[in-house]
């Protein structure tokens, strides 16, 4: 059904490619992901060709982005966590690329699918945890050893456990419900405006109100789609901070 | 610097007398980089930074609250079926993932420090 809100969501194979009993097919998702690297890598290596003192403007688009991110870094990880660069960089571009590729119509948006989200999460986390190892060793644990008296850590080391625990999964939770709620409630919303046209002039009186609705929120899931990226590469700089400085 | 900067700097190079406006011009923005500093270039993302949209801090504290129980759900699931210790497995550590849960929530709104997660600091989306 075309008005069916939840249609957009919709996994469909290109074709499949067998590889040792995996299933290594191309979907539209897969599409969807390649499209927003290739766009990503596109822009960067165009706004980077002709460099000049006097940057043009895809120039200073690049180096907008770029100081936007390493300032959020430097602020929340330390000029140490500067060696993340390259990593939340790469993050935040995907995911703000691939939510806005997800507003033009009748394109697939792979960040409203929670396995994606929470793959993104689990490579934040990973990083975090080597690293956090790699670099403190065994101190990495402190993390888990909050500053209270002694009896009372045989309760809070398992809540401080499940405390870090829970952080990729609200982290891909966050941006999956959004993108996907956003996504439904325009398609309801512009639903109800063909819907209700279909009912002659009353009808036409009637869908003013949904379709300014649908535009206002078409405004309101641009600003969500930044905010998102942002928020992810924001938290993300959080963590890493743990990895560089556990224990306090 | 702006391209209309540019543009009326190239229009004014071609009249009489521009050295004395382009020295200015010059000073003006030496001040400017002097008293800007760091900030100069990071005019995206402060607007938004500074108006926090509800619906976004909405999602964020559900998914924190929620993020909590479920991870405690699991644990208490996993415990149970390795040690056969139903149902108290379940039922001690979905009470401590609800307190994480409210933890993380507490420490997203920056009301609980320290342990783990610092408070973020744009707790906006």
């Amino acid at each position: 059904m075309a008005n069916d809100p939840i249609h957009q969501f919709q996994i469909s194979k290109f074709f499949s490619l067998e590889l040792g009993g995996v299933d290594f097919g191309f979907t539209n998702s897969s599409l969807f992901m390649a499209i927003t690297v290739a766009t990503v890598a596109g822009f960067l290596i165009m706004a980077t060709s002709r460099r000049g003192l006097v940057p043009n403007r895809m120039q200073s688009i690049a180096e907008l982005s770029y100081e936007f991110i390493a300032q959020t870094l430097r602020n929340t990880a330390g000029s140490e966590g500067m060696k993340f660069f390259p990593f939340v960089f790469s993050l935040f571009a995907f995911v703000l690329v691939g939510n806005m590729l997800g507003m033009f119509p009748y394109f697939f948006t792979i960040t409203s699918h929670i396995i994606v989200t929470f793959a993104l999460a689990m490579l934040v986390i990973s990083v975090v945890i080597v690293y956090g190892f790699m670099k403190n060793g065994v101190k990495f644990l402190k993390l888990f050893v909050p500053s209270v008296p002694a009896w009372l850590l045989p309760l809070l080391i398992p809540i401080e456990i499940i405390s870090f625990v829970a952080r990729p999964l609200s982290l891909s939770i966050r941006l999956f419900a959004n993108m996907l709620a956003g996504h439904i409630t325009l398609k309801v919303f512009a639903g109800f405006v063909v819907t209700l046209s279909a009912f002659g002039a009353v009808g036409w009186a009637g869908a003013v109100l949904p379709f300014l609705l649908a535009v206002a929120l078409t405004a309101l899931e641009f600003l969500v789609a930044f905010l998102q990226a942002y928020v992810f590469a924001t938290l993300t700089c959080i963590y890493l901070h743990d990895a560089l400085h556990p224990g306090h | 610097m702006s391209d209309e900067d540019i543009r009326n700097g190239k229009a004014d190079g071609d009249e009489s007398g521009h050295d004395a406006e382009l020295a200015e011009r010059l000073r003006h923005l030496e001040e400017k980089l002097a008293k800007g500093g760091d900030g100069v270039a990071t005019g995206f993302g402060g607007a938004e930074r500074s108006q926090p949209s509800a619906i976004g801090q909405a999602f964020r504290l559900s998914s924190e609250l929620v993020a909590g129980v479920a991870v405690g759900f699991a644990m208490g699931w996993g415990i149970d079926k390795s040690f056969d210790t139903s149902p108290w497995g379940m039922i001690v550590f979905l009470f401590l993932g609800f307190a994480a849960g409210v933890l993380n929530l507490l420490r997203a709104t920056g009301q609980a420090g320290g342990g783990a997660a610092r408070p973020d600091p744009d707790n906006e989306g």
